[in-house]
């Protein structure tokens, strides 16, 4: 019987393992991907930490830049552990070979990142997440960590708000399996995906693990804030990392003046930007004045992706950006123990609305909250399996969900749901963007509302068994579908603006509105209701 | 612009084919991809994550070389097929089960922590090879799997020498130790993974390196007799062997 069932290899699903492992549990980590094709590869600029209390910078003063960049929605009591634990996490993966970048006195190099004045994000070149996870990976395979790769999550059983397994397809020969486990631990990623083709995220950040979560009744928080990032390569929603903006870069528009202080947050940036696109200007970025040898020490990795994808050079060619969906702030709720609200189930990473970043997260705290809390996870997950014989569960879901799977690839496929994902991401994030108004959210929301049928009926044209890409891109679309739902309800209750969550038609921050959005399923139906946060 | 891909279906033809498809999206490869599987054909089977060239999930040859499908420009008639030296799966997706056992095997990790301080210049040493995404490119491009798939190769290698030259690590001996059997001594040099690797680490070099290690820390120097005995293996001459590197 397994102890910890990990779902999920990214950075926080490989941390949890490596802590439940290091407790004696048994182990395994499942994934739709393999562990290094992971989102957390794709973090470029590094990972907050006060490293040195001085004059410089202080925990204290972390802890005020968290609590201020989350609008009020942040919970003090998770920040401050978060925070207080910064060193000891950088310590951490120091230690377990992450090649983090020096300074010339041989301390862990820092750097300046948005919403904050202090030096404070440690980095390994623009390669951060990257060299993350790939140092875990080593340290999982050290460890002797079982790996079920390219499995992707159906269903969480559920009995009696208590979770004690759950159904994956396996993608190599689309068998559905059961796997029972004493704990069970979510680190499944974001829900970027929503913005088809407006997101610099991996193709799937599709929320996967926070549709199952959902459905299995667990609460989910704050699903109406996402993060678009400033910079993205413009046409392309490739990321260029907040690190160009902090190494001294400008933002500017077609005449070449400067329009905004760059390290505002980056929720003020990117709507900077994109009312300026909507004037009809374009804007970009502009590193020349750093000169080639800067930018090759700081930002090779963005250098390069930059003449590989738009063939300009950074230190002579203005670089055109807009921003992206990025991030997402809300998931599942969880407490400072990593805790869901349903029991054996645990949720880290961001999948996970752990009360941190609130309506906004500030650059360099989400590498830290993966590592931070997929800890706490793994650890928590290991003492809740420790006093457990074993689980019972039943077989009748696996069946039915077995057939529900045959169901799909029997149907005769009339429409590809390929222009439907297209055109929901584009109304997102038209409609359920960076400006928001209740008018054209609620067109989103007739979108969505007209598509019922038609989703519920879709079928696949690949009927094969063997890597069914078309199936497991069908399967990503429904849950897409059920969250971009959640998004725009929560979105439309939350009548203010604040953070990331901007109303044209509400533009002040409400007192009454501090408070997080909880969506829960009430029988068949999504309720959205607001918390007080305690 | 027309692309070429090379098509692999067991469950409906033992046979591979070529099939040749007329696409507008150009600006990469995988965009072209993308276009195929979601206008001509939904079963085209291939892998594709980050779309910026970090995840290391979408590597393929395009017209015999390979390269990241996400980086790389599509040119008319462009041949694209699945990388080499594994299982083919489905279409351009590939069986990765070997890459775990590999690194295992290797010890490509960090054993124990010497705890030493680490400057700017350590750090330096290890950065290009630690930049690498297990794309498996070089994996693909290596001679050597073609008649020995217990063979570590390049990107154990440059892994196992990324550790060794960790100042963090406190026992690199151990990981010499387990490179010396099907691993730095049975590489021809051909330095094929050079030219395939898109982040632009040199494994041949990586893997002289280690070799040059292990002889200084009392290791037998192999490369003698790995020549002697290759053609015996069944080595073919078309490789460009040559032992001492070029």
């Amino acid at each position: 019987m397994i102890d910890v069932l990990v779902i999920g290899s990214g950075g926080a699903g490989l941390t949890a393992a490596l802590k439940a492992k290091e407790l004696g549990s048994k182990v395994l980590v499942v994934s739709k991907t393999y562990p290094t094709h992971s989102q957390t590869c794709q973090a470029q600029g590094g990972i907050n930490a006060v490293l040195k209390e001085d004059q410089q910078d202080s925990v204290e003063n972390y802890i005020n830049d968290t609590y201020k960049a989350s609008h009020k929605l942040g919970k003090i009591e998770n920040i401050k552990f978060f925070c207080e634990k910064s060193k000891e996490t950088i310590t951490w993966l120091d230690s377990i070979g992450v090649p983090f970048s020096r300074d010339e006195n041989a301390n862990i190099a820092q750097r300046k990142f948005g919403g904050t004045k202090a030096k404070r994000t440690c980095y390994s070149s623009d390669y951060t997440g990257l060299k993350i996870l790939h140092t875990l990976y080593d340290q999982s395979i050290k460890n002797s960590i079982d790996f079920l790769n390219e499995h992707i999550l159906l269903e969480l059983l559920v009995k009696d708000s208590k979770v004690n397994g759950a159904i994956f397809l396996n993608i190599e020969n689309s068998k559905i399996i059961q796997i029972e486990a004493k704990s069970i631990i979510l680190a499944t990623g974001g829900y970027s995906g929503v913005y088809h083709q407006y997101t610099t995220n991996s193709y799937s950040s599709t929320g996967d693990g926070i549709a199952a979560a959902y459905r299995a009744g667990a609460k989910l928080s704050n699903m109406e804030f996402i993060q678009f990032h400033p910079t993205s390569l413009e046409g392309k929603n490739i990321l260029i990392s907040e690190s160009a903006r902090g190494e001294g870069g400008y933002l500017v528009d077609s005449k070449e003046q400067r329009f905004i202080d760059e390290l505002r947050p980056r929720d003020e940036v990117a709507r900077a930007i994109y009312k300026k696109q909507h004037q009809g200007d374009k804007i970009y970025l502009d590193l020349r004045h750093l000169g080639l040898e800067k930018i090759e020490a700081v930002m090779p990795q963005e250098r390069k992706l930059v003449y590989d994808f738009m063939k300009l050079k950074m230190e002579k060619d203005l670089i055109p950006v807009s921003p992206s969906a990025h991030y997402t702030m809300g998931g599942i709720l969880t407490t400072i123990d990593a805790k869901t609200t349903l029991e054996n189930l645990y949720a880290c990473g961001e999948c996970a609305q752990s009360g941190i970043h609130g309506a906004n997260r500030l650059g360099g705290n989400s590498l830290l909250e993966i590592v931070t809390f997929g800890k706490i996870a793994g650890e928590n997950a290991a003492k809740n399996s420790k006093n457990k014989e074993t689980v019972e569960v039943e077989k009748i879901r696996v069946q039915e969900i077995k057939k529900e799977i045959e169901e799909i690839l029997k149907k005769e496929c009339k429409t590809s749901f390929y222009s439907t994902k297209n055109e929901l991401g584009k109304l997102f994030f038209n409609n359920v963007g960076l400006f928001r108004e209740k008018k054209k959210m609620q067109k989103a929301l007739d979108y969505l509302e007209n598509k019922k049928e038609e989703i519920e009926n879709l079928g696949v044209a690949d009927k094969s068994k063997i890597h069914n890409k078309n199936l497991i891109e069908l399967l990503e679309f429904k849950n897409i579908y059920l969250i971009a739902q959640l998004i725009v309800k929560s979105a439309l209750k939350r009548e203010e603006s604040r953070g990331a969550h901007y109303r044209v038609d509400f533009e002040n921050e409400k007192e009454a509105f501090d408070k997080i959005s909880i969506s829960i399923k009430k029988e068949e139906n999504i309720e959205i209701l607001f918390e007080e946060i305690v | 612009m027309k692309i070429k891909i090379k098509r692999y279906n067991k469950e409906k033809n033992e046979q591979t084919t070529i099939e040749e498809y007329s696409v507008n999206h150009n600006e990469t490869i995988l965009n072209s991809l993308i276009e195929v599987k979601t206008k001509y054909d939904n079963s085209l089977g291939f892998r594709c994550g980050c779309k910026s060239g970090v995840c290391g999930s979408c590597a393929i040859r395009v017209n015999g070389v390979e390269k990241l499908a996400c980086k790389t420009h599509l040119e008319d008639e462009d041949l694209i097929e699945p990388i080499k030296n594994t299982e083919v799966l489905k279409d351009l997706i590939v069986s990765l089960h070997h890459e775990e056992s590999l690194l295992k095997i290797g010890h490509t990790f960090l054993n124990s922590n010497s705890l030493e301080t680490i400057t700017k210049e350590d750090e330096k040493k290890i950065d290009r090879q630690s930049n690498c995404i297990l794309c498996q490119s070089c994996y693909s491009s290596c001679p050597v799997y073609e008649v020995n798939k217990e063979f570590l190769g390049p990107y154990t290698l440059t892994r196992a020498l990324r550790y060794v030259n960790d100042k963090k690590e406190s026992a690199p001996l151990e990981i010499l130790k387990n490179i010396q059997t099907n691993g730095i001594w049975d590489c021809t040099l051909c330095g094929y993974c050079t030219i395939a690797c898109p982040q632009f680490i040199d494994p041949k070099s990586d893997i002289m390196s280690l070799r040059m290690k292990s002889v200084q820390n009392g290791f037998e120097d192999k490369s003698l007799s790995a020549f002697n005995s290759s053609f015996d293996l069944g080595f073919n001459n078309d490789f460009g062997f040559n032992p001492n590197g070029f």
